[in-house]
């Protein structure tokens, strides 16, 4: 079973890095960003079968690791 | 005092502070490698170093914060032993859930290298016994991601339980965004948990221990650690 971990900045949190990438684009002339960021992605393979198993145990993983929640939020997908 | 350093796979300050321990304290710390479960018998301070454990991975922090040692770390504080986090330590003790807040990012998305001033915000703790209330000492900063933040609560919560140890400041104490090198909120260099028995701080006070590197003004630190071990004893 395949799923994905998607962990985002939660609003209000001051993000240096998707500041910094902003900047960059408007500087090379890409049109219409206002504004951008930056996060990341887990794509994770489970041996587990069941898919409400699976999600509670990625649920796990984003608490207690991969997401650090006083500055992130996490989403998580069983993609099949 | 008897110390601890802990030791992770990419720390690279653990020389720097146990000498700045052996040179005050006039004892040899332990290193206690991170995959102990144990720290030796009657430690009355554990550090945890600078440096890169395990290669900032993830975020700075997040892998070395689950180690098997920090379990050990963890009881120590719970028993109401010393903990201090320097720079990679200070954000270990973040992901650990032993201090609020977590290190961003610097503000200015680079690696910060220099000296900087730090105000003395109360002396009346285990770790600033060695300086007064409000004076400024100097100490060299190295970290690309020391820019601290915590929900505004948070940060109202430690202001006014006095939490705040170490701020970043002008070098007459005065708080100035030009002196606040990463953009931490209020400035805030160091902060202790709520029972003040664990410390986290950004900047290197064992690199300011010896007058052949120019300046001394670390060695308050652990001179005033010393001090309260030998009262206590």
């Amino acid at each position: 079973m395949k799923a994905r971990v998607t962990v985002t900045l939660k609003s209000g949190v001051l993000d240096p890095q998707g500041k910094a990438i902003e900047g960059a684009l408007k500087s090379l002339g890409v049109a219409g960003v206002a504004s951008v960021r930056q996060g990341k992605v887990f794509d994770i393979e489970l041996g587990e079968g069941d898919a409400a198993k699976a999600e509670a145990a990625l649920k796990d993983a984003a608490e207690k690791l991969l997401a650090n929640t006083v500055i992130e939020n996490y989403r998580v997908e069983v993609t099949g | 005092m008897k110390s601890a350093v802990v030791v992770f796979p990419g720390s690279n300050r653990e020389r720097d502070m146990a000498h700045a321990l052996r040179l005050v304290s006039g004892r040899e710390p332990a290193l206690v490698w991170n995959a102990d479960r144990e720290l030796p018998a009657g430690t009355d301070l554990v550090v945890l170093p600078g440096g890169f454990s395990y290669g900032d991975y993830l975020r700075c922090g997040a892998i070395a914060a689950h180690a098997p040692v920090m379990e050990a770390v963890r009881a120590h504080a719970a028993r109401g032993g010393l903990v201090m986090g320097v720079c990679n330590g200070f954000q270990i003790l973040c992901e650990a859930g032993l201090l609020p807040g977590v290190l961003q990012r610097n503000a200015s998305v680079r690696f910060i290298c220099r000296e900087v001033c730090l105000k003395i915000e109360r002396s009346d703790t285990a770790f600033t016994r060695g300086y007064n209330a409000g004076q400024v000492i100097r100490v060299p900063v190295a970290h690309g991601e020391g820019n601290y933040f915590a929900a505004p609560e948070t940060i109202a919560r430690i202001e006014s339980e006095g939490r705040v140890l170490f701020r970043y400041s002008d070098p007459d104490g005065k708080r100035d965004d030009t002196w606040n090198v990463n953009g931490a909120m209020n400035a805030i260099a160091g902060v202790l948990n709520d029972e003040l028995n664990v410390l986290g701080l950004m900047p290197h006070p064992e690199n300011h221990v010896e007058a052949a590197v120019g300046c001394t003004d670390g060695r308050g630190l652990f001179a005033g650690l010393v001090a309260h071990f030998a009262q206590a004893a």
